[in-house]
């Protein structure tokens, strides 16, 4: 990853596996901050469940000795998204923040992006979103509600990078370290989530990547996420295992 | 090795005509039912664009389906008018005649019914017109010519404009024939439809100059649609089963071998229907059966290269996909019936003549090909997205939903009704075609002996 390719901001995102407790609360944030709908039981029977965030399970080793992991994923962002050069019609592309954007306007709904995403964390809108009136006006008005027929992905919330960057920009200075903080880093008990700008090098992201422990998801297929694992350090091994997300 | 009855062209001109000056009795109740079904079909595509892609059995991974498997399989068999018309004429084949514009017609109606099947599964179908062109010039918003779904719109647009100019220019003087034995208002279709055709020899020359460039014109399209639908897939370095080199001959090749074995079922038909008898003889089947057991031999051996450079490898995804392909439930029922109708047992029954020349056993062979070639396309792009990726959230199977099936077979209803309605205004068989290759045949009587009229290199 290049640094120098970006403006002032590369955003990123650093997991801390070992910190991660599995509570599933980044999951609840995103939904609720990103007006994703409610994923009922015949949705998530039916694999159509909607979770741009969610806390997957693995297993370590060989039974007996096998152990059970859990590891938050979302859209890794990548710098060579498999996702971007697929779409006809440009509705998803790389921003010059790092960013993997998806244009909900220009989306027609081909979910070949989907097809090519290996960490598959795209989901499609089989029919139009739909909340319990009791549950309308606590809708976030800064995040579009997408119509079916299109893709949705983790955003990186977005919106919280613009709403900082406009106020920053009229006070006249820069963005501080850790003023913008995604709805699942805020809602992270542990801050196994941190986001920030891989940019500025003394930011607290920069830093934690440069950790020894550091890896990325899949990167057999060159895809050079924006998204840094920390390994889990198992206090039965003397080495940091899990180098490579050797989940089953 | 002609072996016919002498026709003279009176009887050629009646019996060739028969669909178009008197209709036989059981064309308008099977026309009826295929409308029927036609209608059905289009009433579930338009509640499936009124109530959304959930009404399929689509769900993560699997997110394209049964209609990019339908999809794929028409395109394949529309690479049998292309076959047959183009590189059967620049190679001289003389059995291709009766055939050609049955071919054409195949090609021109799957390729129309192809194209339906990208843009219904669509999530928003009435926003694709920016797919597909540029919409927002102004802008400089174009649509993204490195994804292969553009070039599918392009490859298959320029396949469909150049069919349809072949079919036209071929049907030239059997339309001029038609307005000479026909009144009223289907006379006058025809006399704006035949363009003046008056068969003189100015005319003659510039259809068969017309002919034959448009057929060296389309020779690249046949290489080009279907690299570019396999490159749907090959493009997509994540999914162990797409992801390879191979894909763009592989497709092409399997798409003649469907193609072709279509145009079998559909010969048989017309023999059977319109009573052809002398017209496609089994010469025809037999030299059809002979190309199709190298197409398919050809096709067998890509799909063993395929499955080769698959486990060459030794990626644990990539040999944990074709396990599953093949061996688990159900994939692996569908993949040894795959194999079965694809190549096992009809390739090995066209070895002997008898089966060849025999008419049922050809209609019915060729079908089984076509079953095996639509089994193929599934179980690359079903297994494909449904193999189990490290995420254990994404591990599900797909089902088809009744929706799916349901345009499944709107799709076949929809070709032979087109067929048929085609079949009633212009004639299925050319008839200059017939004429000429009886022409290349006569034979004269120079004192007593008998020698052909016309000595060609060719035959």
């Amino acid at each position: 990853m290049t640094t120098a390719e970006f403006g002032s901001h590369n955003w990123g995102m650093v997991v801390d596996v070992d910190k991660c407790i599995g509570c599933n609360a980044c999951v609840i944030a995103c939904q609720a901050e990103n007006n994703i709908p409610l994923n009922s039981q015949d949705r998530v029977e039916r694999a159509r469940s909607i979770s741009w965030i969610r806390v997957e399970r693995y297993w370590e080793g060989d039974f007996p000795d096998a152990k059970a992991r859990f590891i938050p994923i979302m859209c890794q962002h990548c710098e060579n998204a498999p996702c971007e050069p697929v779409c006809p019609v440009y509705a998803t592309y790389h921003n010059s923040e790092g960013m993997n954007v998806q244009v909900y306007n220009r989306c027609v709904g081909t979910r070949y992006c989907a097809n090519g995403c290996p960490y598959i964390v795209r989901f499609f809108n089989y029919w139009e979103p739909v909340w319990p009136e009791s549950l309308r006006n606590h809708l976030n008005p800064d995040v579009t509600i997408r119509s079916r027929g299109i893709m949705e992905k983790c955003s990186f919330c977005v919106h919280r990078i613009r709403r900082e960057s406009r106020s920053a920009r009229s006070a006249g200075v820069e963005i501080a370290d850790g003023a913008v903080q995604t709805a699942c880093s805020s809602a992270c008990p542990t801050s196994a989530l941190n986001f920030g700008n891989f940019n500025d090098p003394n930011s607290k992201v920069s830093k934690m990547k440069e950790d020894k422990r550091h890896y990325t998801l899949l990167d057999q297929f060159g895809t050079d996420p924006n998204v840094i694992y920390l390994a889990k350090i198992d206090a039965d091994k003397k080495v940091g295992s899990g180098a490579a997300a050797s989940h089953d | 090795m002609q072996q016919r009855r002498e026709l003279d062209q009176v009887y050629t001109n009646r019996k060739l005509l028969n669909g178009q000056l008197d209709t036989p009795k059981w064309w308008l109740p099977t026309v009826s039912i295929l409308g029927v079904v036609v209608l059905i079909g289009v009433v579930v595509i338009a509640t499936m664009i009124n109530k959304g892609l959930g009404v399929t059995g689509l769900a993560r991974p699997v997110y394209w389906g049964l209609f990019i498997t339908t999809f794929v399989f028409w395109v394949g068999i529309s690479h049998a008018g292309i076959m047959i018309s183009a590189i059967l004429r620049l190679t001289q084949a003389e059995w291709r005649r009766p055939v050609t514009r049955a071919a054409e017609l195949l090609t021109v109606f799957s390729l129309l019914t192809a194209l339906v099947f990208p843009l219904i599964h669509a999530g928003r179908p009435w926003r694709i017109a920016y797919w597909i062109m540029p919409y927002d010039v102004a802008r400089g918003i174009y649509p993204n010519i490195r994804s292969p779904l553009i070039m599918d719109p392009v490859a298959i647009s320029t396949y469909l404009t150049g069919s349809t100019l072949f079919l036209y220019i071929a049907l030239l003087p059997d339309l001029g024939n038609l307005r000479d034995r026909t009144t009223g208002w289907k006379n006058a279709m025809y006399t704006v439809l035949a363009l003046g055709w008056r068969g003189n020899p100015r005319q003659w020359k510039m259809q068969t100059v017309g002919g034959i460039l448009l057929s060296a014109l389309m020779l690249p399209i046949f290489v080009s649609v279907h690299s570019i639908v396999s490159w749907d897939f090959a493009i997509a370095a994540a999914v162990e089963g797409w992801h390879s080199t191979i894909f763009a001959p592989y497709f092409v090749i399997g798409a003649v071998h469907s193609g072709v074995s279509a145009v079998v079922t559909m010969m048989a038909l017309m023999r059977w229907l319109w009573k052809w008898d002398d017209f496609i003889r089994p010469e025809h089947f037999d030299a059809l059966a002979r190309l199709l057991i190298v197409v398919a031999t050809g096709w067998l051996a890509f799909t063993f290269l395929e499955l080769t450079f698959a486990l060459y490898g030794q990626d644990a995804p990539e040999i944990a996909l074709r396990e599953m392909q093949m061996f688990q439930w159900p994939w692996n029922a569908l993949f040894i019936t795959f194999f079965l109708t694809a190549y096992l047992i009809p390739v090995p029954m066209w070895l002997f003549k008898r089966v060849r020349t025999n008419i049922a056993l050809m209609f019915w062979t060729s079908i089984l090909v076509n079953v095996g070639m639509w089994l193929e396309r599934f179980l690359i792009i079903v297994p494909g997205l449904a193999r189990r990726t490290p995420f254990v959230y994404t591990w599900e199977a797909y089902r088809p939903s009744p929706v799916e099936w349901t345009i499944f077979i709107w799709s076949f209803a929809w070709v032979t009704f087109l067929m048929l309605l085609f079949s009633r205004f212009f004639p299925l068989v050319p008839l200059f075609e017939a004429k000429e290759s009886q022409v290349f045949t006569d034979d004269v009587m120079i004192g007593r002996a008998k020698v052909p009229a016309i000595v060609r290199e060719a035959d």
